[in-house]
């Protein structure tokens, strides 16, 4: 058996293969001591070849005997795996958001990830539905319903949230300001993926990636269609899995 | 070693200097650590390598009280933030040239008190260092030369002269005729204003040993780097740049001499085949803006990493050492002119157009058989920043991985750049 496990900022995610085929996965709140969490899950699989990424990678490595890739090279696998024809990845995690290039055989070419800014993260959207009184799930959805678009200028978390507030104070409906906060992500993370130029075979994977509102702001952005897996959050540690493999 | 090594206290002599001593009297334990960590737990590492590790120690103390003695003796010391200042005129002289501090992020807060934050780090962090009182060489200074070569700095100058003596050099921003008409003038004012603290004119016999001395430092460091692009590395990235930086402010015949003392150990390391890392790591080039003492960061990322940096294409690396001035002049005005000319090579970002430097990078690329390009550039940076998207189109049309980081000196960062180091090796690798 294959275990790949993806340390991320919120969840860790963890993929078991067996002869090619997904045995296992399982998505769990990072929160303390994420490695700990990890290990009891592996403790029980003794004989498996172990892959850890995301950023406890290194941290379980300390505590585990498995070996470690990045989260860019586990998405490159991952995605790969799903959509074969990919050649252009988009990741939206917890804290940071990347934009991979692969050439025809798959092989990472060019990757772009945000520093240490927010912006265009899942926690940006995260911290955007607080401020608007909305859990994740209705954020998305209240920003499918709203019909204006108000444009949001900022996409520092921090001055995002004074202008959300601003907004809000200037009477505009939640739901409009949630569109606004989807947008603007939106203009963001299609500039990120047009600056390595994207072909047709787009894959979409994080978290993030399960907002179908992003999902089609994206697409209109991008003018193509995304190619989004089933479960987009284990595409990590599918990697992972697949690498431990070779 | 690493038992022994200790930075070195004189608060007596820090005192004398006007520094913030109880403040101060933290940082050589600070740096002992630091370095302790990120130095001396490297394996292999050139026995020669002992003196630079000692030029640390004495950072605090040691040389100070040589610059001193210089000083006492009437002789100009002068504080400089860029390779574009003539060294060769202060030691002409006499006196000592000192590239300050500014690689800290301790004295950044320091700095925010006075200047905007959105501006580079390395500005912030040398005038922090100053308005603490937590430098001793800042301390130390006549007067600090400015220059013109970025926005922040120039204007930074002016509120830094309320704190030191501040002169400004006008660089220019390109470099056709009429521009070094201009430079040959401001060299000219510099050297008038350096003969002012020592109440002497430097002659011709002056300016040319001084010429000799500043090109035997240079061609030192030219050597050391020639040697340390051999696959396997004799010697680490961290500890190249080390002595890059030491460059700064170590008397340059001396330095010289060592450093050509460790230019025989690497020699004996090839031909032994010793070696700090085997063949097959990967061998990255680093270019851009410059890291000032103590700034290790993206050195210590990458090679924590895995890989080898095999070159520094930056003021504190190869900007600093590839040219050296012709010595063949005959007068005081036309060894200004050679002098002028030797800087006007300089490739750095601030002058426009500048395309010398893509080619100055891929051929320096070559000489270091690199296998990518780490980009590294200050955060608000903006010449720096923006020229490398043409390097980033001549690596790509080359085949030639590369990647751009823009950072500060502060450490919240470092998970993120450490994941997109990791993934440039992997990527080298494939």
């Amino acid at each position: 058996m294959q275990i790949g496990i993806d340390l991320g900022s919120r969840t860790i995610k963890t993929v078991a293969l067996k002869d090619g085929s997904i045995l296992h996965r399982r998505v769990v709140e990072s929160g303390f001591e994420p490695h700990l969490q990890a290990r009891q899950f592996l403790d029980r699989h003794p004989t498996a070849r172990i892959v850890a990424t995301g950023y406890g990678r290194h941290l379980l490595q300390q505590h585990a005997e498995l070996e470690v890739i990045t989260e860019i090279k586990a998405h490159a696998l991952g995605a790969r795996h799903m959509f074969p024809q990919c050649r252009t990845i988009l990741d939206v995690g917890g804290q940071d958001c990347k934009v991979i290039q692969l050439n025809e055989s798959g092989r990472v070419m060019n990757f772009q990830m945000n520093d240490k800014c927010a912006a265009g993260t899942g926690r940006f959207l995260e911290m955007m539905a607080v401020s608007l009184g909305y859990g994740l799930e209705a954020f998305g959805k209240a920003a499918a319903q709203a019909e204006v678009e108000t444009p949001i200028n900022s996409m520092c978390a921090v001055f995002a949230e004074s202008e959300v507030i601003s907004l809000k104070n200037r009477g505009v409906p939640p739901a409009e300001i949630a569109r606004s906060v989807h947008l603007a992500v939106a203009s963001r993370l299609s500039a990120m993926v047009a600056k390595g130029g994207c072909g047709d075979h787009v894959v979409f994977t994080g978290g993030v990636a399960n907002n179908q509102t992003l999902v089609q702001l994206l697409e209109r952005a991008l003018g193509v269609p995304l190619l989004v897996p089933a479960d987009p959050s284990i595409i990590g540690a599918l990697g992972a899995a697949l690498h431990a493999r070779a | 070693m690493s038992g022994d090594f200790q930075v070195k206290s004189d608060p007596e002599l820090w005192e004398k200097l006007g520094m913030d001593v109880a403040r101060f009297s933290g940082m050589p334990t600070m740096l002992t650590n630091a370095y302790k960590s990120i130095f001396l737990s490297q394996k292999g590492r050139p026995a020669a390598m002992a003196y630079f590790d000692g030029m640390v120690e004495n950072i605090h103390t040691g040389r100070i009280h040589e610059i001193m003695a210089v000083k006492e003796s009437g002789k100009p010391v002068i504080g400089t933030f860029c390779v574009y200042v003539p060294e060769e005129l202060i030691v002409a002289a006499g006196g000592v040239c000192v590239g300050l501090c500014g690689g800290a992020q301790g004295s950044i807060a320091d700095a925010e008190k006075v200047l905007p934050r959105n501006i580079c780090p390395m500005v912030k962090s040398a005038f922090g260092f100053k308005v603490g009182k937590i430098c001793p060489y800042f301390q130390a200074v006549d007067l600090v030369y400015g220059e013109t070569t970025c926005d922040a700095k120039k204007k930074t100058w002016e509120l830094l002269d309320r704190y030191v003596p501040t002169h400004v050099m006008e660089i220019p921003q390109m470099k056709r005729e009429r521009d070094k008409r201009l430079w040959v003038e401001e060299v000219k004012d510099f050297k008038t204003a350096v003969d002012k603290i020592s109440g002497t004119e430097t002659d011709f016999d002056a300016i040319a040993a001084a010429i000799k001395t500043i090109n035997a430092k240079r061609a030192s460091l030219q050597r050391l780097n020639s040697l340390r692009h051999h696959n396997p590395s004799p010697i680490s990235g961290k500890d190249m740049l080390l002595i890059e930086q030491i460059a700064f402010y170590d008397e340059p015949v001396r330095f010289a001499e060592k450093v050509h003392e460790l230019c025989d150990e690497l020699d004996q390391r090839i031909s032994a085949g010793v070696a700090v890392a085997p063949a097959t790591t990967p061998r990255i080039m680093v270019s851009g803006t410059p890291m000032a003492l103590p700034n290790w960061k993206l050195h210590h990322i990458i090679e924590s990493s895995g890989a080898v940096v095999v070159n520094e294409e930056s003021c504190i690396g190869t900007r600093y050492y590839k040219d050296l001035i012709d010595e063949g002049a005959t007068g005081v005005e036309e060894q200004l002119e050679r002098l002028t000319e030797r800087y006007m090579k300089i490739d750095c970002s601030c002058f426009t157009p500048n395309d010398d430097r893509i080619d100055q990078v891929l051929k320096e690329y070559q000489d270091a058989g690199a296998e990518g390009i780490i980009d590294y550039c200050l955060q608000f940076c903006h010449t720096y920043n923006i020229e490398a998207v043409k390097l980033r189109e001549a690596c790509e049309s080359r085949g030639i991985p590369f990647m751009a980081i823009e950072t500060d000196y502060s450490p919240d960062d470092v998970g993120q750049l450490q994941t997109r180091v990791e993934a440039f090796i992997e990527q080298i690798r494939g």
